[in-house]
């Protein structure tokens, strides 16, 4: 009894102990990691702000602030969908000019969404719409339309922060995955299983939780969605739809589409996925399952609302644990995005930047396959890692010179792609030019030998410390440098 | 010479030549002077399609809209032939440097794309989940040379497939001359208990190494064909020429999940990959090493045998698979297609697993015990020249 009433005791404590903790104000270098893992980069004005609040409290700020509006104009030519059939009576002239047209509306998709990231007031958005990209995954690569690919990027947004079932319902019927899964060509009595399949694998319950067999029963519910190939919008054809009894994860009944998409939403498998999913992205690269389990349930119970798995995310003490700082590697955009940002750098035309995220193995708005960017390790090898650091270098040794030396420039225009474009190298070429980063503004934020400017820089220490006696932009220069850079 | 009895002697012979290696091949210094290309056909090419039972009328009931027309086949005897496209390899198919294997896949088989293919890069068991890759297991136990470049280069993907996992010193490469100028910037020495960082520091460490023993001095007089494909080869074949060394290559050739207008687009990826790999022979004999040259294809799986209504075919199982070289010995293995043994899904059986041509680049070209690598034994394919 006595030990009894002394554990009680201590388990008093210790919750008490913890209340306090999380009540407590996060201080610097936790605002730091919040900010940096949910935003590209974080500023030290911002940092300070946030040190201020309890985890609570930040995250709710964090989560209040986010927008689904963009601040980037859109391309001209989102409302002119051009129909597949165009190309039928095309000769062969007027077909490689129409390709050259398609491949340069792609190039202003990216840019378009590449600018928006640079200079949105709602980052975690943008996160989080990346991170449905890659779920969700389409590719210009097969869609081939860049107006259904932008529509696709607006739905992905519209529920990015929203309700993973309303998204899932709408992602289904979303015109470029119609394209992107061969939904058009699964018809009553022959199925194309595609999209069936990776509905199971890869968008709700994760490989090891269906059979075949459900694959085969869920592709004939799934029969007679399609496109109409002169608008471009999803249809419902009920001549090929099978409308026979299907059985799905032993469910049976007479189902479409929209209710396997229910049946595989009532899964506790499939909250479960998702939510792995997110820690591996803002967390660490090792879920813990219990805590999984913890979350999803209380995403589940709550329609599916992404922001609550999220803040419970962003609140558990694994976020904040020391042993899962710095263990995310950043993605080519994150580099990219995050150093512009974080440096304050002018740009002119985003074009270098898509060319070179592509270069490092992510081209927006074409993921490699229906699984999407791997992530992790796999953005690093010896071609990647080199790449990432020419570009650093390149970016931090404008100083001295006031612009990107011309001639650098031209080597990086010789890039696969700029050749395609109207007037591609000059453009690249002045794109490069227009590059720019104010070392003195920003380093004026810092007392010299400021130790607080390495912590704002990196999310550990560096694995070599600057050279005594760097000074500047020097010094910068080897701190981005540094392997621990590409760690976020 | 009859089909059956052909295979039963390339079954006796590989036990013979077997049994004395399973004996020595205790940590035995691999030959690492033997090179292994390995042509990922990434998507998982239609096998039925690429080596074509022509003969069988049962191919020609199940794709009344793809079938390669039987007048069209590139005959390799009275049953078997190739898509037209691969015309470029007849030269050494009757040279006897080109081995088809039919019918090769593994138990169980599964269907997805990643699962299966991740299968075949760690050449795990259908229902088995292995971090390594099985090129990775093979160096663990049988170093390469610390002197070469590298233990193995990936060219034209970013994916490290057989080499991932490990300590294997894997290099990405595209351009040589342009890792050389980048690879100034490689890193510091160093080693962390934070697994993201260590794997940056070690691909420093690789890099560095390999900067130190590539070059790019050797021009070749043989031509690459002007395609992705082609510029891969080029790149590897340089690395080769260098004479820095590599154990082995993989190079990807992207584009093979056909789902739909199948035709056009294989028929492309076909014509490539018979250019790549003549361009990769000739370049090979020009710098004497295609003799120490095994080449390999291989894939998530093949293609279903019925086609599907969008003029292409879904995902299937067993599969061709082509090996040439030097000292291949050319001919037909395996079984053909048993189009009539078709399982619930529609898709093919196998004869030959996957692993026993894994075994036979362990076992017969590096010489190593491929028990380790393969996690069991698995009898050697007899396609090479004692």
């Amino acid at each position: 009894m006595k030990a009894f009433a002394r554990i009680l005791v201590l388990a008093g404590v210790v919750l008490a102990w913890t209340a306090a903790y999380a009540a407590a104000p996060m201080g610097f270098d936790e605002a730091r990691h919040l900010l940096n893992r949910t935003s590209f980069a974080a500023g030290v004005d911002d940092i300070n702000a946030f040190a201020k609040l309890t985890r609570a409290q930040a995250v709710d700020q964090l989560l209040a602030w986010t927008s689904s509006r963009t601040v980037t104009p859109p391309p001209s030519w989102i409302n002119n969908f051009e129909s597949p059939r165009r190309l039928r009576g095309m000769s062969e002239e007027e077909r490689k000019a129409f390709q050259r047209e398609q491949f340069e509306k792609g190039v202003e998709l990216r840019g378009w969404w590449m600018t928006e990231m640079l200079t949105t007031q709602s980052p975690l958005t943008e996160k989080m719409v990346l991170f449905w990209h890659n779920h969700f995954v389409s590719s210009l690569q097969k869609v081939k339309s860049p107006v259904l690919m932008y529509r696709q990027n607006l739905l992905l947004r519209k529920h990015a922060l929203g309700y993973f079932g309303d998204l899932l319902h709408d992602v289904a019927k979303d015109p470029a995955m119609v394209i992107y899964l061969d939904s058009a060509s699964n018809r009553k009595g022959q199925p194309n299983e595609n999209f069936a399949r990776e509905v199971m694998e890869l968008f709700t319950l994760g490989e090891g939780n269906y059979s075949e067999q459900d694959v085969k029963e869920a592709a004939r519910a799934f029969t007679g969605w399609s496109l109409d190939p002169d608008s471009g919008e999803f249809v419902f054809r009920q001549p090929i739809h099978d409308d026979g009894v299907k059985t799905v994860l032993g469910r049976s009944g007479n189902f479409d589409g929209d209710a396997v998409l229910d049946i595989l939403l009532a899964q506790p498998k499939t909250a479960e996925f998702i939510v792995a999913k997110m820690w591996r992205e803002f967390v660490s690269p090792a879920p813990d399952p219990l805590e999984v389990k913890r979350i999803a349930r209380m995403f589940r119970d709550n329609r599916y609302n992404i922001k609550v798995a999220l803040r419970a995310l962003l609140t558990s003490d694994a976020f904040y644990a020391p042993q899962n700082r710095a263990v995310l590697i950043k993605s080519p955009v994150e580099l990219i995005v995050g150093t512009l940002r974080q440096f304050r750098f002018d740009t002119g035309e985003p074009l270098p930047f898509l060319f070179v995220s592509r270069e490092l193995g992510q081209d927006l708005f074409a993921p490699p396959n229906v699984k999407g960017w791997p992530g992790g390790e796999a953005w690093i090898n010896s071609a990647t890692l080199l790449r990432r650091k020419q570009l650093l270098e390149r970016l931090f040794r404008g100083q001295e010179m006031r612009q990107m030396p011309v001639a650098m420039a031209r080597d990086d225009a010789k890039a696969k792609g700029a050749a395609r474009l109207a007037d591609g190298r000059e453009r690249l070429i002045r794109a490069m030019t227009d590059i720019y980063f104010d070392g003195d503004k920003w380093l004026a934020q810092f007392r010299p030998g400021d130790p607080l400017l390495a912590r704002v820089v990196l999310a550990a220490d560096p694995v070599s410390p600057p050279a005594a006696g760097a000074q500047g932009v020097d010094m910068l220069r080897q701190l981005v440098l540094d392997p621990v850079y590409q760690l976020k | 010479m009859d089909r059956r009895e052909f295979l039963h002697m390339t079954g006796a012979a590989a036990v013979v030549a077997w049994l004395p290696g399973s004996v020595f091949a205790q940590r035995a210094a691999g030959r690492y002077d033997n090179l292994l290309i390995l042509v990922e056909l990434k998507g998982g090419n239609d096998g039925l399609n690429t080596v074509v039972p022509y003969a069988d009328s049962e191919y020609y009931n199940l794709r009344p809209r793809i079938a390669i027309p039987r007048d069209q086949v590139l005959q390799l005897d009275s049953r078997t032939g190739l898509h037209p496209s691969l015309q470029p390899l007849m030269p050494l198919w009757q040279n006897r440097e080109l081995a088809v294997v039919q019918s090769v896949g593994y138990p169980s088989a599964n269907l997805s794309h990643f699962r299966s293919i991740e299968i075949w890069d760690t050449a795990s068991k259908s229902s088995e989940y292995l971090p390594d890759g099985w090129l990775t297991r093979a160096f663990a136990d049988s170093p390469v040379p610390k002197s070469y470049a590298a233990d193995g280069i990936i060219v034209g993907s970013n994916e490290l497939g057989p080499l991932a996992g490990g300590s294997t010193r894997a290099l990405t490469l595209t351009n040589t001359e342009q890792f050389l100028r980048q690879a100034k910037l490689a890193g510091p020495e160093g080693t962390s208990r934070n697994p993201a960082l260590a794997h940056i520091l070690k691909v420093e460490q690789d890099v560095a190494q390999a900067a130190a023993n590539l070059n790019t001095n050797y021009t070749f007089r043989a031509e690459f064909p002007n395609h992705q494909l082609g510029n891969a080869f080029k790149t590897a074949a340089q690395v080769i020429a260098g004479k820095a060394g590599v154990a082995a290559v993989k190079v990807s050739h992207t584009g093979f999940d056909t789902h739909s207008g199948q035709q056009g687009a294989q028929q492309r990826l076909l014509k490539e990959l018979a250019e790549g790999l003549t361009a990769m022979r000739t370049a090979m004999q020009e710098v004497g090493r295609w003799d120490s040259t095994l080449l390999m294809t291989y894939c998530e799986f093949g293609r279903r045998p019925k086609e599907n209504q969008s003029g292409g075919t879904d995902h299937g199982t067993a599969n061709a698979h082509f090996v040439l070289g030097g000292r291949v010995k050319g001919g037909l293995y395996g079984l053909s297609p048993a189009l009539t043994r078709l399982d619930g899904n529609g898709n093919l059986p196998f004869a030959v697993d996957f692993r026993e041509l894994y075994a036979t680049a362990l076992d017969r070209w590096w010489g190593i015990n491929s028990s380790v690598a393969l996690n069991g034994k698995f009898r050697p394919v007899d396609v090479l020249k004692a």
